[in-house]
């Protein structure tokens, strides 16, 4: 029983870190980006735009969050050492 | 009408396919290639053999799957679900981009000491089969959900095992050649063009009609390569303390 939930367990943070990846907050704006598409299409509101400008702030917003200092600079100033 | 889009679809699916493919391979070509030369090729091409057969089953059990899904939800789940990855390769193609520019991978250390024993060479089998399999997942997820939803998995397939021969045959004739090609380039490109589908396919598949039809795939596509470009040179501004284009 042990080795079937660790198993499971296993197998579903392989997925979430394959489709998700280090940043989960992308992947919950983007559902919730679809979500409220959704609820505003049902209304016959033009919604089409959402989607992309969350996906623009989003990411600028990730980048600015993690990368720096960290991956970025860590990255260059190993890229300038060779 | 209906064959020029029809045209341009398999030309993106190709192109898409191609350019990912050939991401994965060139880390693919180089863990196989370099545990060849150190280890032995007998099994190391066997265990790379057994790797690809294992991608054509996953890639064709789960193309099945998700042919079987009507194509408005099916649009729905993979574009959103091809967004999501996509942005990840979107994020990850921008940091390094604007951390090594066009250079390519390094090259891997290969540890591995020559085979001398006798009997099949288990290490050299694994090492490789690992290498096609984990690198190639990736791959098969790209080819099979990009294809099925273009309604276009021949050529999907065509443009990914494309990648994979070409690379191949670049890796066994010149080894070194294939850790020159600007592999972060590519991730951001691919990265770029899943977005741009995901997000084009998971609005359509709410039932949102987008202004100017399969157009707007350009105006995201254009939109998404501007950001690209913008977040790279803030984040070279950012770290040297000037533009990227003065560097160059």
């Amino acid at each position: 029983m042990n080795l079937i939930w660790s198993s499971l367990v296993a197998f579903g943070r392989f997925w979430y870190r394959f489709i998700v990846g280090d940043d989960w907050t992308v992947a919950v704006a983007v559902v919730a980006g679809l979500l409220v598409t959704a609820f505003l299409n049902a209304r016959a509101i033009a919604a089409w735009w959402l989607v992309p400008i969350l996906v623009v702030v989003m990411v600028t917003v990730s980048l600015g969050r993690s990368s720096r200092p960290t991956h970025v600079v860590r990255e260059i100033k190993e890229a300038n050492k060779q | 009408m209906f064959n020029m889009s029809l045209q341009t679809g398999i030309g993106f699916v190709l192109i898409t396919t191609f350019l990912a493919s050939t991401v994965e391979a060139i880390e693919m070509v180089t863990i196989v290639v370099g545990v060849g030369a150190t280890r032995g090729w007998r099994a190391t091409l066997i265990g790379a053999a057994s790797g690809f057969a294992v991608l054509a089953v996953v890639v064709a059990v789960f193309g099945l799957a998700l042919s079987a899904i009507p194509i408005g939800p099916l649009r729905l789940i993979v574009g959103a679900l091809l967004l999501v990855f996509g942005l990840q390769w979107f994020r990850k193609g921008v940091t390094r981009v604007a951390a090594h520019g066009l250079a390519g991978m390094k090259a891997g250390h290969a540890d591995e000491e020559a085979w001398t024993g006798p009997g099949f060479d288990w290490t050299a089998f694994v090492l490789a089969f690992k290498g096609v399999v984990l690198e190639g997942l990736e791959v098969a997820f790209i080819v099979v959900t990009f294809g099925v939803t273009a309604n276009q998995l021949g050529p999907a397939v065509i443009g990914g095992m494309s990648a994979v021969v070409i690379v191949g045959a670049i890796g066994a004739a010149v080894q070194p050649l294939v850790t020159r090609i600007p592999r972060s380039l590519l991730q951001l490109v691919v990265g770029t063009m899943l977005t741009t589908f995901g997000t084009f396919w998971a609005v359509e598949g709410i039932g949102v009609i987008w202004p100017a039809g399969d157009a707007a795939i350009l105006v995201l596509l254009a939109l998404y390569v501007s950001t690209a470009l913008a977040l790279i040179s803030i984040e070279r501004r950012h770290a040297f303390g000037f533009s990227p284009w003065r560097q160059a």
